[in-house]
């Protein structure tokens, strides 16, 4: 995968910990996402991964530690954090489309709502990221019209529009029929060849290796080992990741 | 002759009593064409001439039932949000003003304001206005949970992808969440209309003079119960499955494409 040669950091999380009813659910992440790259976090269920992506952008507030927002620190943000959320762009794994707006009228909220942008250029802009995803065909259909894996195309588009500095991926495909899986994964890779920072939860262990450049095990709210995808597939440090990943191909596939 | 028999049947045991209110009467009439005849003509010229006043009423009743449910609906909406996204202290403040108002009787809350707080807040209003006032407080409190069930029916990921956008909360609130809980509240809302409806009959404990107000009223001065709160009684069954049907066609027209009944079309 082309790396930006840039190695200007977008996203730096330091020592994040989060627990829920003193059950410890994040023990000290750290890592650091630089321009272009892609990051895969991989690991059984349970273990955190989602909690780690809603504490990047403060959906979810960590107990402890620190997130940098292209070297600007957003943990206590509070009442702005907003605006750091446009440049922070998240992909749910069920789409959480809005179900009361037409495909186009939820790319466009976004810039009408929050950019403030004029309605025309909205609309224009909007249109062109809906074509980004193939679905300009779609544009006035509800979400109760469009298959599992155009709603995913939708929101992804949805976040697009909102020119953000990284995306975060929850389980993308995780839940489309398999046959609609093949579709999404092609716009995320476009949006990799393109150069979009992005970090992605997913069990698409092929996938994984063509797009990432790093990929992170992540185990009981710790990261136990990470590397380029080359060396962990091919020489893990430890027998627990060569275990997982050789759990989750035969279950998924390549 | 109806007096007499009435007279006659003062010691009947309560089958006779039963056979007298339910049986007797028709069969009595049926050998009096003539009279009986003369009776209906009687009844719907009573019920023609009523009419206009009557339907003076239906429009008071109406302006009732508009203003408490306005009212209900400008108070229970912000209620709702408060309760499903406000802090602890808001959340408990609404919940203790629900339990105030959905656990007295309407009569009650009805004399206990109009009689008691409003004089004793030196408010001089009329009847109608306070009529208003109490049923609007008292649907706020019904409406406020029709209208949490509907926020709470669609699930925190709207919340999360509108906050993830960079909307913040109060614009997510708006533009999101509200679009979709008020669509889903048209139902409960239609059965919140029918009910004000009907509960607003009695405001004419403190003499609003809504439509019950006045059909007793002629009621009373021209000994002709029946007719008139028949003719009470239809109207109040237009204006019930009038406005539920309105609310049903509302319901229709604003339902998202794809959706029917709740239920996926396809
Ligand atoms: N809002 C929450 N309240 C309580 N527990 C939670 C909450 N969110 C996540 N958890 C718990 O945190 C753990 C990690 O969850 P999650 O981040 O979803 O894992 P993953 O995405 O890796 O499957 C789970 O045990 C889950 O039950
Ligand atoms: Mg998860």
């Amino acid at each position: 995968m082309p790396k930006d040669e840039t190695n200007e950091v977008v996203l730096k999380v330091e020592e994040i910990y989060k627990n829920y009813k003193g059950k410890e659910v994040l023990k000290g992440i750290s890592f650091e996402v630089r321009k272009g790259e892609v990051k895969v976090i991989i690991g059984p269920s349970g273990t955190g991964k989602s909690t780690l992506l809603r504490c990047l952008n403060l959906l979810t507030v960590p107990d402890k530690g620190r997130v940098y927002l292209e070297g600007e620190e957003i943990t206590h943000a509070k009442k702005n954090i907003h605006q750091f959320r446009q440049k922070i762009g998240m992909v749910f794994q069920d789409f959480n489309l809005f179900d009361h707006l037409t495909a186009l009228g939820n790319v466009e909220i976004g810039l009408t709502r929050v950019k403030k942008m004029e309605r025309e250029k909205a609309r224009e802009k909007a249109q062109e990221e809906l074509r980004r995803v193939g679905l300009e065909e779609q544009a006035n259909l509800y979400p109760a019209q469009l298959s599992g894996g155009q709603k995913q195309r939708v929101s992804i588009a949805r976040t697009l529009a909102m020119d953000p500095k990284v995306i975060l991926f929850d389980e993308p495909t995780s839940a489309l029929d398999p046959e609609l899986i093949g579709e999404v994964l092609e716009v995320i890779k476009n949006l990799a060849l393109q150069g979009m920072t992005m970090v992605l939860v997913t069990h698409e262990m092929g996938f994984a290796r063509s797009v990432a450049n790093e990929i992170i095990f992540m185990e009981e709210g710790k990261i136990l080992e990470s590397g380029p995808p080359a060396q962990l597939f091919s020489n893990p440090k430890y027998e627990r990741t060569r275990q997982f990943l050789h759990k989750i191909t035969e279950l998924y596939g390549e | 002759m109806d007096k007499d028999k009435d007279k006659g049947g003062e010691n009947a045991s309560l089958v006779s009593l039963t056979f007298r209110l339910f049986v007797s009467p028709p069969l009595f009439n049926f050998y009096n064409y003539k009279a009986r005849r003369r009776t209906v003509t009687e009844n719907l010229a009573l019920i023609f001439q009523s009419l206009p006043y009557l339907l003076e009423g239906a429009v008071v009743t109406l302006g009732l039932v508009g203003g408490s449910l306005g009212l209900g609906l400008i108070i229970g909406i912000p209620m709702a949000v408060g309760q499903v996204y406000g802090n602890k202290y808001l959340a408990t403040l609404i919940s203790l003003y629900v339990w105030f108002f959905r656990g007295l009787p309407e009569l009650v809350l009805l004399f206990l304001f109009y009689f008691g707080l409003f004089t004793l807040w030196g408010l001089n209003l009329t009847a109608f206005t306070a009529a208003i006032l109490v049923l609007g407080l008292r649907s706020a409190a019904y409406q406020s949970q029709i209208f949490r069930g509907s926020i709470q029916s669609l699930g925190e990921g709207q919340m999360l992808a509108a906050l993830s956008l960079g909307m913040k909360k109060s614009e997510a609130i708006l533009s999101i969440i509200l679009p979709q809980a008020l669509r889903v509240s048209i139902p409960g809302w239609s059965n919140e209309y029918a009910i004000i409806l009907k509960d607003s009959a009695i405001t004419y404990a403190i003499g609003v003079m809504e439509l019950l107000t006045r059909a007793n009223f002629i009621a009373t001065r021209t000994y002709k119960p029946m007719p008139i709160f028949l003719a009470c009684a239809v109207i109040f069954i237009f204006l019930t499955y009038g406005g539920v049907k309105a609310l049903n066609l509302l319901e229709k027209k604003v339902r998202i494409p794809g959706y029917a009944y709740g239920r996926r079309e396809i």
